[in-house]
């Protein structure tokens, strides 16, 4: 519940610059388990640098951010791209990077009912599978190089 | 007989709803599964090639194990020295539309327990073969139930609920409706809301249980639905459960009643 609290408390701030301030605060309330498991009290550890595009493109189309499973990226040139989701081309130009982070983190308050997962989260969640749990899917700086990467896509 | 058969499935599922299960789960704002449609078999999601697979019984991979389940039918097993045929005779006439009608409470158990076609066949080996059950996605069980199913290709399946299992039905919805694993999507928010659309790579079906135990390409073999409802569970990052579990049951007959009116199709080919 703390960590939601956090997400909340970070998802209010609209301000762009905020925004990775946002996803600082997830990472030092423990949720980037992946990368530091038990590290909540180690804020050097945990702050993010700037997104990097092309690492934030390799979480995209690899099994971490798995994003082609539901949405098509032309630019990619991937053999296989899914249509659950509206094709992500343009999608810097159509949003800002804090509406992407937002897009990203807590999908669910744009849209209560939606499929897209909530990338950072790990409460409220059913059944996750043992080599799961407790960890969001993608960790804060892998969401700063999504961020990153989307805002390219023009 | 198509018209009423849908028209008893959307009755039914308002049962379900009307006992307020599937509101009562957290993630049930999606929309029911009912709709004015009859369902599809998921064969009609898959490839022209695939389906030319599953056409001809001469080139179906699935057929295979249908013919195992005939060679075992037709052995001996366990300390009676019983074969299935030395009781059931002959598997055409004795086993045709069993299949249509599981999962069903078992008539023997002391408890209203559910039952499917694998559980059934496991009875058999123990009460009257002396035999040891055979395991869940072992060769010899996928192989029985392949051709006991296959007996009833092309028949419509029959359902009835009682109030014996009209528990396990509203468990079997609430599962359906029920977001979970990492993912956390539910059965509905794919096999519903976005059948016939592309996930990566696969075109997504109504999910279906008509044509199991099926040949899957991936699997290089044939598989039960309970293996499927695995590959399912791990595709959201789901803990599963295990197979022949309550809880896989309870959705097996869940499936089978959004499934009334459809065709059994068994041996199904799938990518
Ligand atoms: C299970 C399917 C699914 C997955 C996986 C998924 N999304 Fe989405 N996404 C959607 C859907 C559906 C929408 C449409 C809006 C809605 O319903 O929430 C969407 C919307 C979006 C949007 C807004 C598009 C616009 O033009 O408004 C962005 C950006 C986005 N997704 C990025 C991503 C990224 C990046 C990933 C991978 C890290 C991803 N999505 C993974 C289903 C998915
Ligand atoms: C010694 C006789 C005997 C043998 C051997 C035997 N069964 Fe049975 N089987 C029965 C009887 C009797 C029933 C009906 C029991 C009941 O439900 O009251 C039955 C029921 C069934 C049913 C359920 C039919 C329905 O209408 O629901 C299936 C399926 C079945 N058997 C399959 C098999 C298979 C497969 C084998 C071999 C592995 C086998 N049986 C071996 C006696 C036998
Ligand atoms: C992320 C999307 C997704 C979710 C959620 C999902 N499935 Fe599936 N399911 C698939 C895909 C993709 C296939 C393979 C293509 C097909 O046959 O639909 C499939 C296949 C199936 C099939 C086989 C259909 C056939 O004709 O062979 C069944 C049955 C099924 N799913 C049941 C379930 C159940 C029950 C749940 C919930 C526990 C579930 N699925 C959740 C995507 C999903």
């Amino acid at each position: 519940m703390k960590n939601s609290n956090h997400l909340r408390i970070s998802l209010s701030e609209n301000a762009e610059r905020m925004g990775a301030v946002g996803v600082t605060l997830l990472a030092l309330a423990g949720c980037a388990a992946p990368a530091r498991p038990n590290a909540p009290a180690s804020p050097p550890d945990a702050i993010t640098t700037p997104g990097d595009p092309s690492r934030g493109r390799d979480v995209v189309m690899g099994r971490d951010g798995n994003c082609l499973l539901c949405h098509a990226i032309p630019e990619t040139g991937a053999r296989f791209m899914g249509d659950l989701g509206p094709p992500l081309a343009g999608a810097g130009a159509r949003l800002s990077a804090a509406q992407l982070r937002m897009r990203l983190i807590d999908p669910q308050r744009s849209n209560p009912d939606t499929i897209m997962p909530a990338y950072a989260r790990i409460d409220g969640l059913t059944r996750v599978g043992k080599a799961w749990r407790g960890k969001p899917i993608l960790g804060a700086q892998q969401i700063e190089d999504v961020v990153a990467y989307l805002g390219t896509l023009r | 007989m198509n018209a009423n058969f849908s028209t008893f499935a959307r009755a039914a599922l308002y049962v379900v709803a009307g006992l307020g299960c599937l509101g009562n789960s957290p993630s049930a704002t999606s929309a029911s599964p009912m709709s004015n449609a009859l369902p599809k078999s998921g064969s009609t999601y898959a490839s022209a090639e695939i389906r030319a697979l599953q056409a001809d019984d001469a080139s179906n991979p699935g057929m295979l194990w249908v013919a195992d389940g005939q060679a075992l039918w037709n052995e001996v097993a366990g300390s009676q020295a019983k074969s299935c045929a030395q009781c059931h005779v002959v598997a055409a006439t004795s086993m045709k539309g069993v299949a249509t009608r599981y999962p069903q409470i078992d008539k023997h158990a002391t408890v209203p327990t559910l039952i499917n076609l694998e559980g059934r066949v496991n009875f058999c080996r123990i009460r009257h073969q002396a035999a040891p059950t055979l395991a869940y996605e072992s060769p010899a069980l996928l192989a029985l139930t392949a051709y006991v199913t296959h007996q009833s290709r092309g028949l419509v399946r029959r359902l009835t609920i009682d109030d014996e299992s009209r528990a396990y039905l509203q468990r079997g919805a609430a599962l359906y409706q029920q977001r979970m694993g990492q993912m956390n999507l539910a059965c509905t928010h794919c096999h519903d809301q976005n059948a016939g659309k592309t996930l990566l790579a696969e075109k997504i079906s109504e999910g279906h249980p008509n044509g199991y135990p099926i040949y899957r390409l991936e699997w290089q073999g044939v598989g039960s639905l309970h293996r499927r409802f695995r590959s399912c569970f791990a595709g959201v990052r789901a803990e599963p459960f295990a197979p022949g579990s309550d809880e896989y049951l309870a959705l097996e007959l869940y499936l089978a009643l959004r499934a009334v009116g459809l065709a059994v199709e068994t041996p199904a080919v799938r990518r």
